[in-house]
């Protein structure tokens, strides 16, 4: 329970069918401001804690908040800076949901003789009566789809995973929050990557010690066109920040950590038309066969793009677009789907 | 709404806060509305206040061993505790003595309000203790110097319930000239205070650990110690503390203070029986369990537990949810847990500083409690221990 109103409506609608319910807000980090003094942003403050507990006491279970400072520097935020660090796009949420939530947050629930846990993500889990398998769909808001987040998930942890407003939209959810009397109904959604204070990632990663070496801005041929402040700024496909008056509009096109260089270039040489990916999940337990018509996600809202396997492993994939992609970006997800399905996904290399 | 698997709810967290008497919430009750007078006031209403205030610091005072003159009436432990130290280094500044000592297992009231006045150029001691969680009179004795202005160690310990030498430790502290506090909250109600026994010249007490409401807490003040007020304002408690007395808190203080007097010997000894017993229970029924600090001069009604291999966040929420209520003993901001200042300055591994769980007993508490906490102690444990598969 983040204190938002997805997660407060999720456990408000299963107490409400009768399930026994027991609220936990995950604290990942110091919140009294002292300790080692790193700032930290806006998710799950003590206000929000604040709101969890009062959805909790009004709807009537107990609430606990559970201690997961040392997972979530370990885990979520050292992927965070290495990620960038080396030249890629990370997504901590896909770490927050895999390490923390569906297997720290499982494993204390199994403790707690609870039999499920359940989140407020859009998405949806269904068991398949003929093989017995889990199945992880989209959630019901096209808009709001969480899906592209829960692609690490295994069999093992969907079995365990219950998604209550996966079937809603946004509205409705919000519908049902005022309906509750749950004064979380208007809170706005959060944005950005919650635990980056001001959206500036680039502060939060020099404050713990990333590289901010400066190099080299060039062009696809290698010329030297700028000069950077660290490579960490920087993720493909982005325009702003290069520093360049050029009379045409200028992309990253490409991050070298070893050479510390940024490689930019015209949109057109932003747009690919395969993408390559590893440390695989197939959600099914079994790859997708090369030549299976998908379509695949090359990031969160990146609006599904048809495409073909050209080869599947157990832990890499790649895939052919059938329309060139823009700005395929190494460390974000490849995710892979059939219509609703999520059939699996890895990281872009 | 009750968890339906919930069977009773028993609460094990007496050093936490305790339930007031009845008789106490008659007294609050009547403080709020037919004597609500401000004990300032000159009239009828005034003085029917200041005696309901009269009355409770007499009762104060004889629990203690101190004179009604002595007791200043407080919201709290905390502010007793801020007061006895802010205002002595307030009142000594000018003498020249700059150093404050303390134990390293004091209440956060007392390490935090060190800390601040660090930072106001006040040298500050910490006393080590041993794996018994009890101070050391030679500590002391190596510590101090002829700059000492305070000596400040608690009585017993909120944690792990050891009771420190008091005696022997404020007579050091007198003769090299330094004043002498203890944090008495933990031990006022559960075993006899007798403020000249101790040999203190401060005193810091609180109602809602003893059965009387939160809100309340005397500093007991030695007559003739320099101490200086830390609320300013007007002429409340003989200068000492400004404000309007929360008279109807003050009045169920007194009750409490009573209450305590007429049966705190009784109480000792049924709860010590109680905690003995639940205690070697655990240990012949639980193994990798082991009792922190030292098992002979403890308060009656505390214990705290190692268990091996297991979180003691986890083991408090799952206990919980049988309705059961223990506790680590500090707690952070957002009420997580973090390891304990206590366990860890007893020189404690890492492991069992955050593996460690407080049971306080208290005067409600009955043997079918204890029965039922001991039924389901040991499956709460092997289930954790199950899942978590023993990482530490």
């Amino acid at each position: 329970m983040s204190g938002g109103v997805d997660s407060s409506v999720a456990a408000a609608l299963l107490a409400q069918q009768g399930h026994e319910v027991i609220g936990l807000s995950m604290q990942l980090y110091d919140q009294s401001g002292g300790g080692d003094g790193l700032r930290f942003g806006t998710c799950c403050t003590l206000d929000d804690l604040h709101d969890a507990r009062r959805v909790a006491a009004r709807i009537g279970f107990p609430h606990y908040i559970v201690n997961f400072e040392e997972k979530f520097a370990e885990t979520v935020v050292s992927d965070f800076v290495r990620e960038y660090a080396s030249g890629r796009t990370p997504i901590p949420c896909v770490h927050c949901n895999g390490d923390l939530k569906f297997s720290m947050l499982v494993e204390r629930a199994a403790g707690f003789d609870a039999d499920f846990v359940a989140t407020g993500h859009y998405a949806r889990v269904e068991r398949d009566d003929e093989s017995g398998r889990y199945r992880l769909l989209r959630g019901a808001d096209a808009a709001k789809d969480q899906s592209y987040f829960l692609f690490t998930l295994s069999q093992a942890q969907l079995a365990h995973a219950i998604f209550p407003i996966g079937a809603f939209d946004k509205s409705q959810v919000r519908d049902q929050a005022r309906e509750l009397g749950l004064d979380v109904a208007e809170k706005p959604d959060s944005h950005e990557i919650c635990f980056v204070p001001d959206g500036d990632h680039a502060a939060f990663l020099a404050d713990r010690g990333a590289a901010a070496s400066e190099g080299a801005i060039v062009d696809s041929a290698g010329r030297q066109v700028g000069r950077h402040d660290g490579i960490h700024r920087f993720t493909v496909g982005q325009r702003k920040g290069l520093g360049l008056s050029t009379g045409i509009p200028l992309y990253v096109i490409g991050l070298n950590a070893e050479a510390g260089s940024v490689t930019v270039g015209t949109r057109g040489d932003l747009e690919k038309t395969a993408a390559r990916a590893s440390g695989v999940n197939w959600v099914a337990g079994v790859a997708s066969a090369a030549g299976t018509r998908v379509t695949a996600q090359i990031r969160h809202r990146h609006p599904p793009a048809a495409a073909v396997i050209r080869h599947a492993g157990e832990n890499e994939v790649s895939v052919e677009f059938v329309q060139p992609q823009v700005a395929i970006a190494p460390g974000q997800a490849l995710v892979i789907y059939d219509g609703d399905e999520v059939l699996g996904g890895g990281w872009i290399d | 709404m009750l968890s339906s698997k919930i069977h009773m709810r028993v609460y094990f967290d007496h050093n936490a806060t305790t339930p007031v008497d009845p008789l106490v919430a008659e007294a609050v009750v009547r403080a709020l509305s037919t004597e609500f007078g401000n004990a300032s006031s000159v009239h009828h209403f005034g003085q029917q206040a200041k005696g309901v205030l009269d009355d409770a610091r007499s009762s104060v005072a004889r629990l203690i061993g101190g004179e009604p003159s002595e007791v200043v009436f407080t919201s709290g432990g905390t502010e007793a505790d801020n007061f006895a130290l802010r205002g002595v280094a307030e009142a000594l500044e000018s003498t020249g003595r700059r150093h404050l000592i303390a134990s390293s297992i004091e209440h956060e009231a007392i390490l935090t309000t060190l800390k601040a006045l660090t930072r106001r150029g006040w040298r500050t001691t910490l006393l080590p203790v041993g794996a018994s969680g009890v101070v050391s009179p030679d500590a002391l004795r190596d510590g101090l110097s002829d700059q000492t202005a305070l000596v400040s160690v608690m009585h017993a310990n909120n944690e792990i319930g050891t009771i420190q030498p008091v005696f022997e430790l404020a007579r050091l502290a007198h003769e090299r000239g330094a004043l002498f506090h203890t944090d008495a909250v933990q031990s006022v109600g559960k075993i006899p205070v007798d403020v000249r026994a101790l040999g203190a010249d401060l005193l810091s007490l609180s109602a809602h650990k003893f059965y009387g409401p939160k809100g309340a807490g005397a500093l007991w003040i030695k007559r003739g110690t320099r101490v200086s007020a830390i609320l300013t304002g007007g002429k409340h408690e003989r200068n000492r503390r400004a404000g309007t007395e929360n008279v109807p808190a003050v009045a169920g203080f007194g009750v409490a203070a009573r209450i305590a007097m007429s049966k705190l010997t009784a109480d000792a000894n049924r709860l010590s029986a109680l905690r003995d017993r639940l205690e070697q229970t655990v240990l012949a029924r639980v193994h990798g369990t082991a009792i922190n600090g030292a098992r002979d001069a403890r308060v009656p009604n505390t214990t705290n537990i190692s268990f091996e291999g297991i979180e003691a966040e986890s083991l408090l929420i799952a206990l919980d949810l049988e309705g059961i209520a223990v506790s680590t003993g500090s707690a952070c901001s957002s009420g997580t847990l973090e390891p304990s200042h206590v366990l860890r300055a007893m020189g404690l591994p890492t492991h069992r500083t955050q593996n460690s769980i407080r049971i306080s007993l208290g005067s409600g508490n009955t043997d079918a409690e204890v029965d039922y906490f001991l039924e389901q102690l040991p499956r709460v444990v092997e289930k954790l221990r199950m899942v978590t598969g023993v990482r530490r």
